[in-house]
C-alpha cells in the first residue's frame, strides 16, 4: 500500500467529548508532544463548570482546542481543521466551528439512540447516516469497541476498560501526525505507576490507536508540521497558572523573601495554590484559609512579618477581599493579589473567560484607595508580569493587583524560560535600626519615591503600631486632622502615580508610530489582536497594536501614543472597561469592541471590526 | 521556642511595666474595664522574659481593639473581625514571635467568628484575649452575640431575640487547647490567667469579663462585686475540689453528668466534690456549660480559671516541619531546575 505524507503549515484540532471522557488530558498530551517537536502552538481548553455534567448532554461537552504551526502562533485558531467528537453532543456543540472541508473523527459508539436523544437530535435522525456532514471528511471509528478488544484478555471491569478510550484517539492522532509516543508513555508511567492494571490498559490502547491508523488501509495520508522558526533557545511548554506560580517562586528566590500564600479554592485560580503547595523545598508556606478574607488577611499578617505575602483568587473572591485590600493600602505593605478572572457577575460563568474585573481592580474598594494593576497577556507572559507585580509591591511598599484570566490560566504555549541569573534583581531593605537623630521609629517617614520603611517584628528598637485608621504622615499616629487626611489621600495617590517613573515606556507590539487605527488591548486578547494586526499590516493597512501590561499607573508615554492615530480601538471581553479608564485619563474618543460570550475574541472578528475604521 | 525565650532572659535587660507603655493618650471612657486589663497586661509582659521586639499584638475593630496603640511592642490595629486571621498568617511566617490577639465579643464571635474557630482548631501558638462586655460599645450600644436574650438595646427596643453564644463552649467545640476565663476586676487572677495563656504552647482562648460602664454597666456585677462574688463565682484550681461561697461551705459535685450544688455543712464533705482536672476533656465540656443566668433561682456559680488545657501540635511547627522534610528528601529548591522542567526542546 502506498502512503503519502503531506506537509502542512498550520493545523487546528479540537478534542471534544463528555466531561468524563478525558478530553483535557488527551489535548494536553498532544500539546506537550507538539511542543517537544519544536512546533509553535496555542491552546484553548473549554469545559463545563460541573465536574460530571449529565452524561451525553450538550451541557456536559468538554473541549480542548489546539493550534500548531511551523509559523508563529498567537491564537488557538478561529476554526478547526479537525474535530474529534466522542459522542453526538460533542459533534453538535462544535459543528459550527469546523472549517468547510475539515475532518471529523467520530466515535460511532457515541452515536447510538440514547446519545442522539441526549444531544437533542430528533427521533430517527443520525448525522452520521444522513448527508448533513457532506461538507466534511468523516472518519468513523468504533473507539469503544476497539478499546475493549485491545483489552479483551485483561481482567478489568467494562467501565474501567472504557476509561482508556481517549488513549485510542490520541494514539490514532499520533499516527496521523507522524509523532513519537514516548512522552505520553512516560507520562502514563508517572501517573499510573502505582496502578499497574490501569497503566497497562492505557499504554495498550494508546498503541492500538496508533496501529489502527498504521494498518487500516482506509487511511492513506499522514501529515507533518515542520518545526517553527522561533527564536533560538531552549523551550518548554507552560500553562498560565503554572507560569504565575513559577514567577512568584522566582521573585521570592531573587528577593530573598520567604513566600507566604494565603488562598481559598476557587475556579480558575486553584491550580496556583496546588502548584505552589508542591514546592515546599523552596521554603514556600501555603495556607488554605477558611475563606477568602482569611486568605488575604493571613497574607497581610505574613507581609507585616517580612514575608512576601500573596493571595490568589478569582472575581467573587476578590470582592470578598475588598476591605482587606484597603487595609493593605493603608498599611502601605507589600502584597500581591492575583485575580484569575472568570465570567461574572456573582458566580457567573466559573469556567469561562472574561476580562470584566478591571473596574473592580481599579476602583473596587471603599475610600480613595489606589493600587497598582498589572496584567498578563499570554500564558508565558504570566511569569514576567507577576514577577513585575512582586517587584513593584516590594519596592514601593504597596499591594499590587495582578490580572490574568481563565483563558490564559488554562492555555499553554512554548516558553523560552529564563536563566535565574538573568532575572532582574529585587532588592529588599528591611529597616535595621533607628536613623541617626531618630528617637523612635517614624513608620510613615517616606523616601524620595514616597515609600515608607519596612520595619519587621523582631527588630529591636523599631517597635511600632500601624493600622487601618487614618494616620499622621511620618509618625503613623492616629490622626483625624482634616488637612492631614487630605495630605495622606494625595500622598497615597502620588506614591502609586510615581511608579510610572519606575516602569518601562509603552511600546508598540506592531505597526508604525502614527496611522489610521491603533488597537489597544490588555490581557488575553493579545494573540487575537496581534494576529489580526499583523495580517492587516501585511496587506499594507495602517494599523498598529499596543498591549498594556501596566494599567495602573499607565506608562508615561501612553497618552502621547493614543493621540497619534485617527482611531483608537479597544477590544475587550467585557462591556467596556479599559476604554472608560482611557477616556477618563486621556480624553480620547476611543471606540470599543466588546464580546462577552465567555470565549476569546477571534482574529477574524477583529479583522472585520478594524476594517470598519480603515 | 520556649528555650529560645529562656536564653533571651539572661541577656535582655530587666523590663518593667512602664517599658510597655506608649506615649499615646489612652482613650477609653473613664471607668472602662479595659484600663485594668491594659494595666495587668503591662504588668505581666515584663515577667515573660520575651524581648519586646518579639511581641506582636494584633487587634480588629472595637473598643478593645485600640489596645495595640497603648503597648510599646509591635502591633497592628486591623479591620473588623480579622485579627485572628492576620495573626495566623504572621505566626505561620514568623513562628518565633510571641503573637497576641486582642479582640471583643463582636469582633471575635460575630463578624470574625469564622476565623476564631479556625485559629483554635489549627492550634497556632497564639494568645487570644477576648474582652467580653456583652455589648457593641464603639458603635454605641447594640446587642452583641453574647448579650443575654430579651436585652433592650438601641437595635432591640423590644428586647433581643438572639440566643447568646457561650464563648467557652464554642472554643471547646472548636477543639481549643487552652480555655480559660477571668475578669477585669480581679487583677491578680487576671495576671495569673495571662501568664498561663502565654505559658501554654498552642492556641489560648482567654475570655475576660469586662465592664462597659457606658452601654452595659454592671453586666457582670454579681461576679465582680464583693457582696456577691464569693457566692456567684467558682474559682478553679487544678487538683482541687470545686468549693465556693463566702464561707467556703458550698461545693459542686457531679450527679451523673449534671453538676449540682451541695452544702458542705449538711451531710457532704469535700471528698464528695468534683475535683477539677484541667486535662479532662469530657468534664471540661460540662464545666463550660455551667453558664446559668444568675437571675434564675437555684443557678450554678460561674466558673473562672483554666477550664481545659491539652497539648496538640501547632500549625506553624508542622508547616515548617513539612518544609524541612521536603528539603530533606529533595534538597533545597533549585530555581533553574524548576523553570526547565522535565521536557524541553532546543531551537537552533
Amino acid at each position: 500500500m502506498t502512503r503519502t505524507q503531506e506537509v502542512l503549515q498550520d493545523v487546528v484540532i479540537k478534542f471534544a467529548g463528555d466531561s468524563g471522557d478525558g478530553m483535557q488530558l488527551t489535548g494536553s498530551q498532544f500539546t506537550n508532544n507538539t511542543a517537544l517537536m519544536g512546533i509553535d502552538l496555542a491552546t484553548f481548553p473549554d469545559f463545563p463548570a460541573e465536574i460530571r455534567a449529565p452524561q451525553g448532554t450538550l451541557a456536559g461537552v468538554s473541549g480542548y482546542q489546539l493550534r500548531f504551526s511551523s509559523d508563529s502562533v498567537f491564537t488557538p485558531g478561529d476554526e478547526c481543521d479537525v474535530l474529534v467528537a466522542m459522542n453526538a453532543a460533542a459533534l453538535k456543540a462544535n459543528l459550527k466551528s469546523i472549517k468547510k472541508g475539515g475532518k471529523i473523527i467520530v466515535n460511532t459508539d457515541g452515536f447510538d439512540a440514547k446519545n442522539l436523544r441526549l444531544a437533542n437530535y430528533p427521533e430517527g435522525v443520525n448525522p452520521l447516516e444522513n448527508d448533513s456532514l457532506s461538507n466534511y471528511t468523516v472518519i468513523k471509528m468504533d473507539v469503544t469497541k476497539m478499546t475493549r478488544e485491545a483489552l479483551s484478555d485483561i481482567t478489568m471491569g467494562m467501565k474501567e476498560k472504557d476509561r482508556a478510550k481517549n488513549m485510542f484517539v490520541l494514539g490514532f492522532l499520533y499516527w496521523m501526525y507522524n509523532r513519537d509516543m514516548e512522552n505520553t508513555i512516560s507520562f502514563l508511567k508517572e501517573k499510573f505507576g502505582k496502578k499497574p492494571d490501569i497503566l497497562e490498559s492505557n499504554i495498550r490502547v494508546l498503541r492500538a490507536g496508533y496501529n489502527y491508523g498504521d494498518t487500516t488501509e482506509t487511511f492513506t495520508t499522514t501529515y507533518k508540521v515542520e518545526k517553527a522558526k522561533m527564536e533560538s533557545g531552549v523551550y518548554r511548554s507552560i500553562m498560565g497558572n503554572q507560569a504565575v506560580s513559577y514567577g512568584l517562586i522566582a521573585a521570592a528566590q531573587k528577593s530573598g523573601l520567604q513566600m507566604f500564600l494565603g488562598s481559598y479554592p476557587i475556579t480558575p485560580a486553584s491550580d496556583i495554590l496546588h502548584e505552589l503547595s508542591r514546592h515546599k523545598a523552596f521554603g514556600i508556606k501555603t495556607f488554605q484559609a477558611e475563606d477568602e478574607i482569611a486568605a488575604i488577611t493571613s497574607a497581610i499578617g505574613a507581609a507585616y512579618g517580612g514575608a512576601l505575602g500573596v493571595t490568589t483568587s478569582s472575581g467573587p473572591g476578590i470582592a470578598l477581599k475588598g476591605e482587606a485590600m484597603g487595609l493593605a493600602v493603608m498599611l502601605e505593605i507589600p502584597l500581591v493579589i492575583v485575580n484569575i478572572q472568570r465570567g461574572g457577575p456573582s458566580t457567573g460563568l466559573p469556567t469561562k473567560t472574561e476580562q470584566s474585573d478591571l473596574m473592580q481592580a481599579y476602583y473596587g474598594r471603599n475610600g480613595e484607595c489606589p493600587m497598582p494593576v498589572i496584567s498578563a497577556s499570554t500564558p508565558a507572559d504570566c511569569f514576567d508580569a507577576v514577577y513585575e507585580a512582586v517587584r513593584i509591591a516590594v519596592q514601593h511598599m504597596t499591594p499590587v493587583m495582578f490580572l490574568s484570566d481563565g483563558y490564559i490560566a488554562n492555555g499553554a504555549e512554548p516558553w523560552r524560560f529564563p536563566k535565574s541569573e538573568d532575572l532582574p534583581a529585587i532588592t529588599v531593605n528591611f529597616k535595621k535600626g533607628l536613623d541617626e537623630g531618630e528617637e523612635k521609629l517614624q513608620p510613615y517617614k517616606r523616601d524620595e519615591k514616597l515609600v515608607r520603611p519596612w520595619a519587621i517584628p523582631g527588630t529591636p528598637g523599631l517597635e511600632h503600631r500601624i493600622g487601618g485608621l487614618e494616620k499622621q504622615d511620618g509618625t503613623g499616629n492616629i490622626s483625624y486632622d482634616a488637612d492631614n487626611h487630605q495630605h495622606m489621600v494625595k500622598t497615597r495617590q502620588a506614591k502609586v502615580d510615581n511608579i510610572a517613573d519606575y516602569i518601562p515606556l509603552q511600546k508598540l507590539d506592531s505597526g508604525t508610530a502614527t496611522g489610521k487605527v491603533l488597537v489597544v488591548g490588555w490581557g488575553s486578547t493579545y494573540g487575537a489582536i496581534k494576529s489580526a494586526c499583523t495580517e492587516l499590516q501585511a496587506q499594507g493597512k495602517s494599523v498598529a497594536h499596543a498591549h498594556l501590561r501596566y494599567i495602573r499607573p499607565f506608562p508615561k508615554n501612553l497618552g502621547e501614543i493614543l493621540k497619534s492615530y485617527d482611531t483608537v480601538l479597544v477590544p475587550e471581553i467585557n462591556n467596556g472597561q479599559l476604554i472608560r479608564i482611557l477616556r477618563d485619563e486621556f480624553f480620547v474618543d476611543a471606540k470599543g469592541y466588546n464580546k462577552i460570550k465567555g470565549v476569546p475574541i477571534t482574529k477574524g472578528e477583529l479583522i472585520e471590526e478594524i476594517g470598519n475604521y480603515l | 521556642m520556649q528555650l529560645f525565650y529562656m536564653s533571651e532572659v539572661t541577656t535582655a535587660p530587666a523590663l518593667t511595666a512602664k517599658d510597655f507603655a506608649t506615649d499615646q493618650e489612652v482613650r477609653w471612657c473613664p471607668g472602662c474595664g479595659d484600663y485594668s486589663i491594659l494595666a495587668q497586661v503591662q504588668k505581666v509582659m515584663p515577667t515573660l522574659g520575651i524581648p519586646k521586639e518579639n511581641i506582636v499584638i494584633v487587634s480588629g475593630i472595637g473598643c478593645s481593639s485600640r489596645f495595640p496603640y497603648y503597648m510599646n511592642t509591635y502591633g497592628m490595629h486591623s479591620i473588623h473581625g480579622r485579627a485572628t486571621a492576620i495573626a495566623s498568617g504572621l505566626k505561620a511566617a514568623r513562628p518565633e514571635l510571641s503573637v497576641w490577639v486582642v479582640t471583643g465579643d463582636g469582633d471575635s464571635l460575630s463578624i470574625g467568628g469564622n476565623h476564631t474557630i479556625h485559629l483554635l482548631r489549627r492550634n497556632f501558638d497564639i494568645n487570644i484575649l477576648m474582652f467580653n462586655n456583652q455589648i457593641y460599645g464603639l458603635t454605641k450600644g447594640q446587642y452583641s452575640p453574647t448579650s443575654e436574650q430579651k436585652k433592650i438595646t438601641k437595635s432591640t427596643p423590644m428586647g433581643s431575640i438572639d440566643h447568646p453564644f457561650n464563648p467557652l463552649a464554642l472554643a471547646m467545640g472548636a477543639d481549643a487547647t487552652f480555655v480559660a476565663r477571668s475578669m477585669d476586676r480581679d487583677p491578680k487572677h487576671l495576671q495569673e490567667m495571662l501568664l498561663r495563656s502565654q505559658q501554654h504552647k498552642g492556641a489560648s482562648f482567654l475570655e475576660i469579663y469586662q465592664n462597659c460602664n457606658i452601654f452595659n454597666d454592671g453586666a457582670f456585677e454579681v461576679f465582680t462585686e464583693k457582696s456577691s462574688k464569693a457566692d456567684e463565682t467558682l474559682f478553679l484550681t487544678h487538683g482541687e475540689p470545686l468549693v465556693f461561697g463566702a464561707n467556703k461551705d458550698k461545693g459542686v459535685k457531679l450527679d451523673g453528668f449534671n453538676p449540682v450544688i451541695v452544702d458542705l455543712n449538711e451531710g457532704h464533705s469535700k471528698d464528695d466534690l468534683w475535683v477539677h482536672n484541667e486535662k479532662d476533656f469530657y468534664k471540661a465540656q460540662i464545666l463550660v456549660r455551667m453558664f446559668d443566668d444568675p437571675r434564675i433561682a437555684g443557678h450554678l456559680p460561674r466558673p473562672f480559671g483554666v477550664f481545659y488545657e491539652t497539648e496538640r501540635a501547632c500549625y506553624e511547627d508542622v508547616l515548617q516541619l513539612q518544609i524541612d522534610e521536603a528539603i530533606g528528601t529533595k534538597g533545597v529548591g533549585n530555581l533553574d531546575k524548576l523553570l526547565r522542567g522535565n521536557e524541553v526542546w532546543e531551537i537552533i
